[in-house]
C-alpha cells in the first residue's frame, strides 16, 4: 500500500455529491414558468423553493415593483414581483399566483430574492446549443435581463438571467 | 481502536494533526501543553503520543522524560513534532526516550505514513 | 483523495494575529535577562513560522524565519537585548501582520517596507558572529525537487541488515512496525537472527537480542526511502543497505547511488546522516502525494466557500451552559407536548406554568448566545500600548498608559467597528491633550503624562472613558476657531459642554500646527459619526491645565435591541426604545403650522417638529391631521422630532436582522425584524428619518424657488 493509495482512502468531506444528479440529460435544467400566457424559465440550480404568495411587509419608498420582504426561516426576503418589472400582464394575486425564490451566490455575496409570477409550469432541459440568442429589438423584457430562447414545440420560452434579475435598483429620489 | 495524545499549543496545528488522525479512523485526545498532556496520560493509556517541542509550561522534551516515567508510558511510542530540523534537537529528544520526530512544515500524508512505522 | 487542510486556515489566521498581539505587547515590556517573556515570543513566531510553512505561505515562511531567529539568539543569551532589535522586532511584527493580512485578503503583499525590514533583520543576524547557520537551513526548503529519478519497470533487490542495539525497544520504536513500512515499498523477506539470544535466564524481559537480515524486491525504491524508514532508530542500530540489481539495463543514477554511498555504518557519522533526513522528508514533501492533491482539487466542482465571516472563539464554559438550557427546553417543550395530546380545562394550570417555563428558558437561552458574541474588551485595548509607545518616540513626549475595566465585554461586532474611533480619541489625546514636557514642569505637573483608558458597565450601555491628564480644551480658541469657521456668530452664549460639542463640528481642529498623527481637522466629526452608526454617543468633560475626559458611550450588543412598536394603518415599525423621550396625545393649542407646511408642536420650551410617518414613507394611515394624532417624541443627534404614529403596541426585544444582506440599505430604516406572529417588521432609523424630513422640506422649498422663478419668467 503506497502513500496516496493510503491518503484516497480517507474520506473528505464533500466527496460523496450526488453524483448521477445528472442522468437525465446533459444540458442544464431551467424551471419555466408563466407571465401573463408567455413563457420564461430560470436556471433551477438557482432555486431556492417555490411558495404561495402571501402579502409582504412594506419596504418604505420603494419603487412599485418591490412588494416588500417576508420572513422565510428567519431570513428577511424581498420579494419582487415581475409582471410589474417587465409591465406584462395584470398583476393580479390569485391561487394560482406563486413566488420563486432564487439564491445565487458568488465570490462577494449571495442574495436570496423571492419574483412573483403568474404561475410554475415545468422543468425544462435544454442544451446549450438549443439556446438561441434573442433578437435585439422589441420586448417588454430588457435585453441585458435574456439569456437565450429555447423552442419547445411551437412556443419559445425565455431564459432570464439570474444575475442580472437580482441586480436591486436603487430607490429614486422622491 | 488506537488512540492517539496529540500535544500542541498552537490551536490550528493541534486541531490539523488531529483531524488528520481522525479521518484516518484513530482516535486522539488533544493536550494544549506539556503539562496539559502529562495530565491526561496519567488518567488514561495512549497507543501513541504527538508532541510539539515548543511548548509554555512543559516543553516537549521535558513531557517525553516525564512520560517515560510512568509504567504505562515505557514502551508508548513518542514522536517529536518539530521544525528544528537541527540535529541537537533530535539528540535531546533521543535522550528524553523519544521514539522519533516529524519535521514541521506538518504535512498530512506523511504524518499518517509515518506514523505507520510505530503504531499497529 | 488528500486530507484538505484548508478548512483549518482561518483558525491559523485567527491565531497568527493573536500570536502577533502577544509579541507586540510583550516586546513592549521586554526587559533584559527577562527569560519567560523572550520565550512566550519565540514561541509565538514559532508557531507562525510552523502552521505558515504548512499550508505553503513561503513570504510568512521566510520572515518569520529571520524573526525568530533573532529572537532565538536572544532567548539563549548569544545576544544581547537592545533597545534598537525591540524596535526592529516590533517593526517585524508589523510586516509579519500585514503578509498575514494579505493572506486572509488573498491579495499579493507587496510592501516595501517588508523588504526592507527582512534586509535589516539579515543585517543585524550577520553582525552577530553566529548567524551563518540561518540561511542555510532557510533555503534546505527548497532544494532537490529535481530528485524524481523513479523508474517503474526496473526491480531491484535490497539486502537490508538491521541490528538493533538493545535498548531499542524502550524508546517505543518496534522493530515489525518498520518492517511493515518497508512491505509499502514491494516484497519483503525477514529472517531473524536468533544467534545473540542469551540464555533464558539472562534474558532480560526489557531488551532486544535480535536481529534481523531483509530483502527487499521493489522498483521504485531507492536507498533514502529505506533510511527514511529506519531513519528514527539510525542511531541505535547497525544498517547495512546493499543493492543488487535484477534487470539488464540498470540507469545510471541508480548505479550511481550504489557506489557513492557504499553500506554506511549510521553509528559512526550520525551528522552526515541528519543532513540525508532532511533532504529525504523535503523530498518526499514535494513528490507525488501533493500533486495528486492539487489535481483533485481542480477537479472538483467549483463550489466556492462563502466570504470570510470571521469566527469567535468561545469558551468552553458558554457552551457547556449553552447546551444545559438546550436541554431544558427540550424537557419542556415535551411537557408542554404530552400535555397538548388530550388536553382539557383541568390542564390549564399545568399549562400555565409550562409556558411560564418555556418563557424562562427562551430568556435564558436568548442572553446565552448573546453572551457568546461578547469578548472583553481588552481585544481593542491591546493596540494601544504600542501605540503610545510610538507616539512617545515620534512627538518626544514622555506618556503612561493605564488600562482599566479591560475585561468588561462588549459585542464583537462592536468591538470590530469601536477600533478606529478609539484611536483617534488616544491619538487626539497623546498629540493635543498632554502638553510637552517643559509646558508641564512649568505648570507644576508631573513631567510624564498619564492617559487612562477605562470601559465598564453602565445600565444596558458601555462607557468607554478616555482620560488625559493634560492641558484641557482651550475654550476660547474653540469659540474663535468655531466664530472663524462661521459655526457660530459672536453672540451666541454657549455652556462649556456646549462649545466642548463644537469640536465634533466638520472640518474642526484646534491643534495650532497640523501635526501628521492626529490628521487635518478630519477626524472628531468621523469619530462621532461613527459612534453614532453603532447607536451610541460621546460626550466631554474638560478642565484647563487639568485636562479632559471623552466618555463613548455605547449598546452592549448589535443584535438585540429594546423597541417600541407603532402601527401606522396596517405597517408595524419599530423605533428604537433608546431614542424616545416621551409619547404624547397632541393637543390641538400646542400645534403651530409655521412656513406654510412645517408643523411645530410646543413641548415645554421647546419646539418639536412633527414628521408624520406615512407622509415620510408614503402609506396609508389612518390618521392625517395631527391634531389629536398620537406623538413618539424621539431625540437624536441632539435635535427632537415628534413621529406621528396611529397607535402605540408593545415595547419587546427585537433581534435585529439586516435589509442589505438581500436587498439594499433604505433611507430611514436601520433594519428589519421578525415579530412574534412570524411577520416582518421595519425597525426605525431616526437620524436617518430626520435627514430624509430635511431634504424632503429643502427641496418643497426649491420647488417653490423654481416655481416663482419660472413664473417670474413668464412675466417677464
Amino acid at each position: 500500500m503506497n502513500i496516496q493509495e493510503l491518503a484516497s482512502e480517507i474520506p473528505v468531506e464533500g466527496e460523496y455529491s450526488l453524483e448521477g444528479i445528472d442522468f437525465i440529460t446533459n444540458g442544464e435544467q431551467y424551471l419555466t414558468f408563466l407571465l401573463a400566457h408567455e413563457q420564461y424559465a430560470v436556471d433551477i440550480l438557482c432555486v431556492e423553493e417555490i411558495r404561495s404568495w402571501e402579502k409582504a411587509t412594506k419596504i418604505p419608498n420603494s419603487p412599485e415593483h418591490v412588494k416588500g420582504v417576508i420572513n422565510m426561516r428567519g431570513v428577511i426576503v424581498p420579494i419582487i414581483d415581475l409582471r410589474i418589472k417587465f409591465t406584462i400582464g395584470d398583476s393580479n394575486y390569485c391561487d394560482t399566483t406563486v413566488v420563486i425564490v432564487l439564491s445565487l451566490e458568488d465570490e462577494v455575496d449571495s442574495k436570496i430574492i423571492g419574483f412573483v409570477v403568474d404561475a410554475v409550469s415545468d422543468v425544462l432541459n435544454a442544451e446549450s446549443n438549443e439556446i438561441k440568442p434573442a433578437p435585439s429589438f422589441g420586448g417588454c423584457v430588457p435585453q441585458n435581463y435574456i439569456e437565450g430562447l429555447v423552442n419547445v414545440g411551437d412556443n419559445v420560452v425565455t431564459i432570464l438571467n439570474v444575475a442580472a434579475l437580482q441586480q436591486i435598483e436603487p430607490h429614486k429620489p422622491e | 481502536m488506537t488512540k492517539i495524545l496529540v500535544v500542541d499549543d498552537s490551536n490550528s496545528i493541534r486541531d490539523m494533526v488531529s483531524f488528520t488522525l481522525k479521518s484516518a479512523n484513530y482516535e486522539t485526545v488533544e493536550a494544549k501543553d506539556g503539562q496539559d498532556g502529562l495530565t491526561k496520560a496519567q488518567s488514561e493509556s495512549f497507543d501513541l503520543v504527538i508532541s510539539d517541542v515548543n511548548m509554555p509550561n512543559m516543553d516537549g522534551i521535558e513531557l517525553c522524560s516525564e512520560l517515560r516515567k510512568l509504567p504505562n508510558f515505557k514502551f508508548t511510542p513518542i514522536l517529536m513534532l518539530t521544525t528544528e530540523s537541527s540535529g541537537d534537537m533530535k539528540m535531546r529528544g533521543k535522550a528524553a526516550g523519544a521514539t522519533g520526530w516529524l519535521v514541521k512544515p506538518f504535512n498530512p500524508e506523511k504524518l499518517l505514513s509515518t506514523i505507520k512505522r510505530v503504531i499497529r | 483523495m488528500s486530507v484538505d487542510l484548508s478548512q483549518f486556515i482561518p483558525s491559523f489566521l485567527e491565531e497568527s494575529f493573536e500570536g502577533l498581539e502577544l509579541m507586540e505587547s510583550s516586546l513592549l515590556n521586554l526587559e533584559q535577562g527577562d527569560d519567560e517573556t523572550i520565550n512566550s515570543i519565540f514561541r509565538a513566531a514559532h508557531s507562525i513560522k510552523g502552521g505558515a510553512g504548512t499550508f505553503g505561505f513561503e513570504k510568512v515562511t521566510e520572515f518569520t524565519h529571520l524573526v525568530e531567529t533573532l529572537l532565538d539568539e536572544m532567548r539563549d543569551g548569544r545576544r544581547e537585548i537592545q533597545q534598537n532589535d525591540v524596535e526592529l522586532l516590533l517593526q517585524s511584527v508589523d510586516c509579519m501582520r500585514l503578509l498575514i493580512e494579505g493572506i486572509r485578503d488573498e491579495v499579493e503583499c507587496e510592501d516595501i517596507k517588508i523588504d526592507e525590514t527582512s534586509n535589516l533583520l539579515a543585517i543585524t543576524l550577520s553582525n552577530n558572529s553566529d548567524a551563518s547557520s540561518i540561511v542555510e537551513d532557510n533555503h534546505g526548503d527548497q532544494t532537490s525537487i529535481e530528485n524524481e529519478n523513479e523508474n517503474e519497470n526496473e526491480k531491484s533487490k535490497w539486502h537490508i541488515e538491521f541490528i538493533p542495539e538493545h535498548h531499542l525497544v524502550q524508546t517505543g520504536n518496534d522493530p515489525l512496525l518498520l518492517f511493515s513500512a518497508l512491505t509499502e515499498f514491494g516484497e519483503l523477506e525477514v529472517v531473524a537472527n536468533t544467534k545473540d539470544l542469551p540464555s533464558l535466564t539472562d534474558i532480560h524481559s526489557e531488551e532486544l537480542y535480535l536481529t534481523w537480515q531483509l530483502t527487499l524486491i521493489s522498483s521504485s525504491v531507492t536507498e533514502e526511502d529505506i533510511r527514511e524508514v529506519f531513519e528514527w532508530v539510525e542511531d541505535e542500530c547497525l544498517l547495512n543497505i546493499k543493492q543488487e540489481k535484477i534487470s539488464e539495463n540498470l540507469p545510471d543514477q541508480i548505479v550511481d547511488n550504489q557506489n557513492v554511498s557504499p553500506s554506511i555504518q549510521t553509528k559512526d557519522n550520525g551528522n552526515k546522516s541528519l543532513e540525508c533526513d532532511l533532504e529525504v522528508d523535503v523530498h518526499s514533501n514535494n513528490t507525488s502525494p501533493v500533486k495528486t492533491a492539487s489535481q483533485q482539487n481542480n477537479d472538483k466542482p467549483t463550489v466556492k466557500a462563502k466570504p470570510d465571516v470571521g469566527s469567535i472563539r468561545v469558551g468552553v464554559d458558554k457552551v457547556d451552559s449553552l447546551i444545559n438550557l438546550v436541554g431544558e427546553l427540550v424537557i419542556t417543550q415535551s411537557m408542554l407536548s404530552e400535555l397538548g395530546n388530550n388536553f382539557d380545562l383541568s390542564k390549564t394550570e399545568r399549562l400555565t406554568s409550562g409556558l411560564e417555563q418555556l418563557l424562562q428558558n427562551t430568556k435564558e437561552l436568548q442572553e446565552s448566545v448573546m453572551r457568546i458574541r461578547m469578548l472583553p474588551i481588552s481585544f481593542a485595548f491591546n493596540r494601544f500600548p504600542r501605540l503610545i509607545h510610538d507616539m512617545s518616540l515620534r512627538t518626544g513626549k514622555e506618556i503612561e498608559l493605564i488600562l482599566k475595566g479591560e475585561q468588561t465585554e462588549l459585542d464583537k461586532t462592536v468591538m470590530e467597528q469601536i477600533g478606529d474611533p478609539l484611536i483617534h480619541l488616544v491619538r487626539n489625546a497623546a498629540d493635543h491633550g498632554i502638553e510637552s514636557a517643559d509646558i508641564r514642569v512649568a505648570n507644576g505637573k508631573p513631567e510624564k503624562g498619564t492617559i487612562i483608558l477605562d470601559a465598564y458597565h453602565q445600565g444596558g450601555n458601555i462607557v468607554i472613558e478616555i482620560i488625559d491628564d493634560g492641558g484641557g480644551i482651550d475654550r476660547q480658541a474653540v469659540f474663535n476657531k468655531a466664530l472663524e469657521k462661521g459655526i457660530i456668530d459672536e453672540n451666541t452664549t454657549l455652556s462649556d459642554s456646549q462649545i466642548f460639542d463644537l469640536i465634533f463640528e466638520p472640518g474642526f481642529s484646534t491643534a495650532v500646527e497640523v501635526s501628521d498623527i492626529s490628521g487635518r481637522g478630519v477626524g472628531m466629526d468621523v469619530v462621532k459619526k461613527n459612534i453614532q452608526s453603532l447607536g451610541g454617543r460621546i460626550q466631554v468633560e474638560s478642565q484647563p491645565n487639568k485636562g479632559s475626559t471623552f466618555k463613548v458611550y455605547l449598546p452592549l450588543t448589535l443584535a438585540i435591541l429594546d423597541g417600541q412598536l407603532v402601527k401606522v394603518g396596517t405597517e408595524t415599525y419599530i423605533i428604537p426604545l433608546i431614542t424616545i423621550v416621551e409619547s404624547l396625545q397632541a393637543k390641538p393649542e400646542l400645534i403651530n403650522r409655521v412656513s406654510g407646511d412645517m408643523i411645530l408642536y410646543r413641548l415645554r420650551e421647546d419646539n418639536v417638529p412633527v414628521i408624520p410617518i406615512c407622509n415620510l414613507f408614503n402609506i396609508e394611515a389612518e390618521c392625517h391631521e395631527v391634531e389629536n394624532a398620537l406623538l413618539v417624541v424621539v431625540e437624536a443627534d441632539g435635535q427632537k422630532v415628534g413621529l406621528m404614529v396611529d397607535d402605540l403596541l408593545a415595547q419587546q426585544q427585537v433581534v435585529i436582522k439586516s435589509l442589505k444582506d438581500n436587498y439594499q440599505q433604505v433611507d430611514g430604516i436601520s433594519g428589519a425584524t421578525i415579530l412574534g406572529d412570524g411577520s416582518v417588521a421595519m425597525i426605525l432609523d431616526v437620524v436617518g428619518m430626520i435627514d430624509m424630513a430635511m431634504n424632503n422640506t429643502d427641496q418643497i422649498q426649491l420647488r417653490r424657488i423654481n416655481k416663482n422663478n419660472i413664473l417670474e419668467g413668464v412675466t417677464l
